[in-house]
């Protein structure tokens, strides 16, 4: 067995400890988690894919399932957890570089990108 | 053309495509068909999330008269459509009540726009939806969800019924169906454009 694979270890190097426990998160409220936007697109990054086994549970989980991208909403349900914590998880998991983030904006959408939508839709 | 090389090189792979959400908000009274609506189109099973809410009591509640903090969870569904590209459609239906407005302006935020759906039996429930809309500034359309088909006269009837501002776009729709939410979702990226002009 390699020293550190597992994350609880308290004699682990230092950066395999890059996820706090999920326990943390419960009722935390951070500036940054809130202003992602519930459509944000969530997708595992190359390095998300190369420590992701390393990593304790519901990050390990995000980093499986991002894969294929998934907004917040879709990690919120698949993890079972709050839209909140799934705020918090993901926006941690970014400041990490574990996943990219695609947010929806926040200001209205513009002309060129409403007809994209528009033909995207016509086409369906 | 302008200088883009990517042509060159074919489709970027897979984990490079740039991606873009983007969201329309499915709105309208208590069981009107907004999960209906969802789901007709959607290219998942819609799914519901729950946020927390932490809210002081304000007695509107009947289920807490104490003037405390409570804790309650608002559930809200929403589908999926990929529409090419990188480009990706998020229907959410808002959570009824009004008291979960906390959600809608969530919802509303950077949203393309807005369906209110309109129950023919229950017309006056959407006010509250084209009201919230109608201050925001958010383009919307109101879909007549015609639960079992209606006669001519009684959509003009409805129209005059409802009398939402002229320049609303108004649709009669059913919500079971792929080809008629795709048209009324057409209709608002249309108006939105017409807005966003
Ligand atoms: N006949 C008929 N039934 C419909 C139609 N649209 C919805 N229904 C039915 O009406 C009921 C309510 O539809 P939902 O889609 O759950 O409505 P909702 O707005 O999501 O309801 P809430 O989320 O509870 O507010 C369901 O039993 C649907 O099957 C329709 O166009 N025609
Ligand atoms: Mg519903």
């Amino acid at each position: 067995m390699t020293a550190g694979a597992t994350p609880d270890r308290p004699d682990e190097p230092p950066q395999m400890r890059i996820v706090r426990p999920y326990a943390l998160t419960g009722g935390r409220t951070r500036s940054g988690a809130s202003d992602l936007p519930i459509e944000t697109l969530v997708r595992t990054s190359a390095r998300g894919r190369e420590v992701g086994p390393k990593l304790q549970l519901e990050y390990r989980t995000i980093a499986e399932m991002c894969e294929e991208p998934l907004s917040v909403a879709e990690v919120s349900v698949h993890l079972g957890v709050p839209l909140g914590v799934a705020r918090v998880l993901v926006t941690d998991m970014s400041e990490q570089g574990l996943v990219d983030v695609h947010k929806g904006r926040t200001d209205r959408p513009n002309q060129a990108l409403l007809e994209r939508v528009l033909h995207g839709i016509r086409d369906l | 053309m302008g200088f883009e090389t990517s042509n060159d090189r074919g489709a970027p792979a897979a984990g490079d495509e740039p991606l873009q959400p983007v969201k329309i908000v499915i709105s309208g009274g208590f069981a009107v068909g907004k999960t209906t609506f969802v789901g007709s189109i959607s290219e998942i099973n819609p799914l519901t999330t729950e946020a927390a809410m932490t809210s002081a009591s304000t007695g509107v509640d009947d289920t807490s008269k104490v003037q405390t903090k409570t804790h309650t969870t608002v559930a809200m569904d929403f589908g999926r459509i990929s529409l090419g590209g990188g480009l990706v459609l998020y229907l959410f239906g808002t959570p009824g009540q009004a008291r979960f407005q906390f959600m809608w302006d969530d919802l509303a935020r950077g949203a393309i726009g807005a369906v209110v759906l309109v129950d023919t039996r229950r017309l006056a429930d959407c006010f509250p939806a084209v009201d919230y809309f109608e201050q925001l500034g958010l383009p919307y359309i109101v879909a007549v969800n015609c639960f079992d088909g209606l006669q001519f006269h009684e959509q003009q009837a409805i129209r005059e019924a409802l009398s939402v501002p002229r320049d609303v776009p108004l649709v009669f729709c059913d919500a079971r169906e792929r080809t008629s939410t795709k048209e009324s979702l057409i209709m608002l990226v249309e108006h939105a454009l017409s807005r966003a002009e």
